[in-house]
């Protein structure tokens, strides 16, 4: 067969005994990345709301930077789905002619509406350090200083009254954005449940309570995915400072503040308590009901797919982080590893619920095998593999070291 | 600065609308919408297969690919037919070798030989997309790129189709795959180029046996209606609610 | 002293507004609901005739008829008088104007099709005259000896 006539998903997928001929595992990897990506801008957002709606003054510091890391999660969310696209060059199309009886019509609008939000929200928060930089840099020679005055010139969209009533509408309007943002980052991500919990066809997808597990573990891994950063990043500076014999702004080197972390983790435990509670109550729910599609689910989930639920998303992924969350003598060690495992948790969750609904065929009668390609050889095993995966990881990571050169999060003495 | 009772009422009130405006958009169908949409039409296709006649033969399938321009190597097709062997044992052992394409010319089924002794019954079913009245792959269409025509018929625009697979994954039969080369959504259109211009179907055609027709619903002399209308007929998965318009005869409860 | 909270108000109105303009260029004139359902008639009105206008390949018995009667009647009167000429010559478009002779898929595979026997009491397949395909004259064209266009066992 040439390359010509790839038809999507045979590649990867192995069929067992009866399934339709045109039955492939369609919706790989990258399907798997958008919601997990989604799902940390949305949790970022909220735990950054948490400080500027409810005034939770002890988790200011990480509010500001998970407000940032929000800003530059949100292209990477849409790059799986460019991935995916089997014609990406028409992805303009749901903002086009958006067919809003599809949940990812949705997508174009509410997208577009969180990221002015986000946008928007960051520009009140760091107007002021905006025009104090353009008056900073005003006599500083150099190619490099004038195009970083161009830049913040450009930021501050011509509002430079920094008087303290002009910031305190900044703040207020900070406030009001961070307000109008968590329902909307709940419907960002609620959304993308529904995408998977109203396809009637699929036996596991299908269930009322998709969108809000959905945005349950999307908090749960926003929170964890700042707190993580967070961490690396402070003790990261700190042990830098502490190289170089502690010459730095007190402002930058103190490391991961404890009280930070705790009331941090206090909001992670509750969310994951909820998702993990709301997955077994579909699964009972499931059992106990026990429709056409049970004999086929129950096998697949009991047996192929026992240890990707049951070992590595429920047990690795949630039991074991929360224990180690909820142990007396919490260390930062100890807490770094058990957000690592909440991410992982959350991640197994996506994989679980996109490629364990294509586990099994339609005729309830045959099985399908995932072998998510390793070593690309086309440009489709490039697009939908591990490496494509990885792309799509390292990016915000890109996208925040950029950003926070012109929008330092990390300082304290910056931002309202 | 802390956040008084009022201040926060107003703010999760002015959240709450915001977030409603998006979600207004999206549109409830209403419960008479679907029927009235064809109910006006003079024409309504609609498809017979009798399964006591299929042989497995799979010339249909052969002459589908060859109509449609399906790649004959790849292992997608518009339409397929699945043996069903059921034997004494209580297995049901069922294929699609390359969807029926070379019919089926072993009694071997996945390697396994079966005892003729063995068998309780046996028998073909083709299938084909139901060009539903409630299709389930129009109504998670991102851009409007597949839709149903006036008479019935759910076609895709290979011009505006963005190749998110949405549609792939909503339809309950399995009938929809990605053209290998057009890299697009496809499926069975009942030939609407050939059924438009006077012109059976490629595969109702080719049938030796009979086993495929097709007419017009809304025509009470059809041959076809009469049998639909007259006769016991069946349809697949019909807990779907999505009302397919392909009706069996003869088909056993085994069918998946 | 203008406010300038509204600031990014504008710049969101911006943006709405170069896709709105952007959606008078892009989008097809005849994009819109043709028919009574948002949710299944919202498409592009021309690709109907861009579907209508597919070639059709094949042609159907009645016009190989025209001029091949001799094989029509031959066909007619034995037991393959619901078989199709174009099951086994191909879809007959551009004959004979470009394709001069049709070729015949004269492979055993086609027959088997039919004819290899399998014992299923509950399908029409097994009231059809067959063979173990992996047994009878292995290798050879089943026309050396049968006639695809009159089949009689009772002759040979």
């Amino acid at each position: 067969m040439s390359a010509d006539l790839v038809v999507h998903g045979a590649e990867w997928t192995v069929k067992e005994l009866f399934v339709y001929p045109n039955e492939f595992i369609y919706w790989s990897i990258q399907i798997v990345m958008y919601p997990y990506m989604t799902g940390l801008v949305a949790g970022a957002f909220v735990l950054s709301s948490l400080y500027h709606v409810f005034g939770q003054k002890d988790l200011k510091e990480i509010a500001q930077f998970s407000l940032v890391f929000s800003l530059a999660l949100l292209p990477v969310a849409a790059v799986p789905l460019l991935l995916h696209l089997q014609q990406p060059l028409r992805a303009m199309e749901p903002l086009l002619t958006p067919h809003f009886t599809s949940a990812i019509a949705a997508f174009g609008i509410v997208f577009s509406t969180y990221a002015l939000i986000v946008v928007s929200e960051i520009w009140f928060v760091y107007r002021g350090y905006f025009v104090a930089q353009v008056h900073a840099l005003r006599d500083q020679p150099g190619i490099s200083n004038a195009t970083r005055r161009l830049v913040y010139r450009a930021l501050t969209m011509g509002a430079y009254d920094v008087s303290e009533e002009a910031l305190a509408t900044d703040h207020k309007a900070a406030k009001i954005l961070a307000a109008i943002g968590i329902p909307v980052a709940c419907f960002l991500h609620g959304y993308a449940g529904f995408i998977f919990g109203s396809v009637k066809a699929n036996a596991l997808w299908m269930s009322p309570l998709m969108p809000v597990i959905f945005i349950m573990s999307a908090v749960v891994s926003g929170i964890a995915l700042c707190m993580l950063t967070y961490i690396v990043i402070m003790e990261w500076q700190a042990f830098r400072n502490r190289r170089r014999g502690g010459v730095l702004q007190a402002s930058e080197i103190r490391g991961a503040e404890a009280e930070v972390i705790s009331k941090s983790a206090r909001y992670l435990l509750g969310f994951l308590v909820a998702a993990i509670s709301l997955e077994i109550l579909d699964l009972i729910f499931r059992g106990y009901t026990a429709m056409k599609s049970w004999d086929i689910l129950r096998s697949v989930m009991y047996g192929k797919d026992f240890v990707n639920i049951f070992v590595l998303q429920y047990t690795l992924g949630n039991l074991v982080p929360f224990i180690l969350l909820l142990l007396p003598g919490r260390t930062i060690k100890r807490t770094v590893l058990a957000l690592v495992l909440v991410l992982f948790g959350v991640f197994m969750m996506r994989w679980n619920v996109v490629i364990g609904g294509q586990a099994f065929s339609l005729s309830f009668s045959g099985y399908m095998h995932y072998h998510i390609p390793i070593i690309p050889h086309s440009v489709e095993t490039f697009k939908e593999g591990l490496f494509g995966a990885l792309s799509v990881i390292a990016l915000p990571f890109i996208f925040f070291y950029g950003i926070n050169k012109f929008v330092p999060s990390l300082r304290r003495d910056v931002g309202s | 600065m802390s956040c008084s009772r009022r201040e926060f009422l107003k703010q999760t009130m002015a959240g709450a609308v915001t977030a409603a405006i998006p979600a207004c958009s999206v549109i409830f169908l209403a419960p008479g919408e679907a029927q009235a949409m064809t109910d006006g039409s003079k024409l309504r296709w609609a498809f017979l297969v009798d399964t006591e006649k299929c042989v497995g033969c799979g010339l249909c399938v052969d002459a589908c690919k060859t109509e449609n321009e399906i790649p004959y190597d790849a292992p997608v097709s518009r339409t397929w037919v699945e043996r069903y062997v059921i034997t004494k044992d209580g297995e049901t052992h069922i294929d699609s070798p390359n969807a029926g394409r070379d019919g089926f010319t072993t009694s071997e089924i996945r390697g396994e030989e079966i005892d003729p002794e063995n068998i309780d019954k046996a028998f073909f079913v083709p299938k084909l997309c139901n060009q539903c009245d409630n299709p389930p792959c129009v109504q998670v269409c991102p851009v409007g790129a597949t839709y149903q025509t006036e008479d019935g018929v759910v076609l895709v625009d290979r011009k505006w189709c963005i190749g998110c697979g949405y549609c792939v994954m909503a339809c309950p039969y399995g009938v929809r795959f990605f053209h290998p080369v057009h890299k697009t959504a496809e499926k069975c259109n009942f030939c609407y180029h050939r059924i438009t211009d006077g012109k059976e179907a490629a595969c109702v055609q080719a049938c030796p046996f009979e086993a495929r027709k097709m007419g017009n619903l809304r025509d009470p002399e059809d041959p076809v209606t009469k049998v639909i209308t007259n006769e016991r007929v069946q349809v697949l998965k019909d807990e779907y609610g999505t009302k397919p318009h392909v009706f069996y005869l003869g088909l056993d409860e085994k069918v998946r | 002293m203008k406010s300038h909270v509204l600031r990014p108000l504008w710049l969101a109105i911006a943006v709405v507004g170069s896709v709105l303009v952007a959606r008078i260029f892009m989008v097809p004139d005849d994009f819109g609901v043709h028919g009574d359902s948002f949710t299944y008639n919202f498409y592009r009105l021309g690709n109907v005739q861009e579907w209508k206008d597919f070639p059709a390949k094949y042609q159907g018995r009645e016009r190989c008829a025209r001029c091949h009667e001799e094989n029509t009647e031959e066909i007619a009167t034995s037991k393959h008088v619901n078989m199709q000429c174009e099951n086994c010559h191909g879809p007959g478009v551009g004959h004979p104007k470009q394709i001069k002779k049709l070729p015949v898929n004269a492979s055993r595979e086609l027959c088997l099709r039919c004819h290899h026997y399998l014992a299923y009491p509950s399908s029409q397949r097994s009231a059809l005259a067959g063979i173990d395909g992996n047994k009878h004259m292995k290798k050879k064209e089943c026309r050396k000896c049968h006639n695809p266009h009159h089949p009689n066992l009772e002759d040979m």
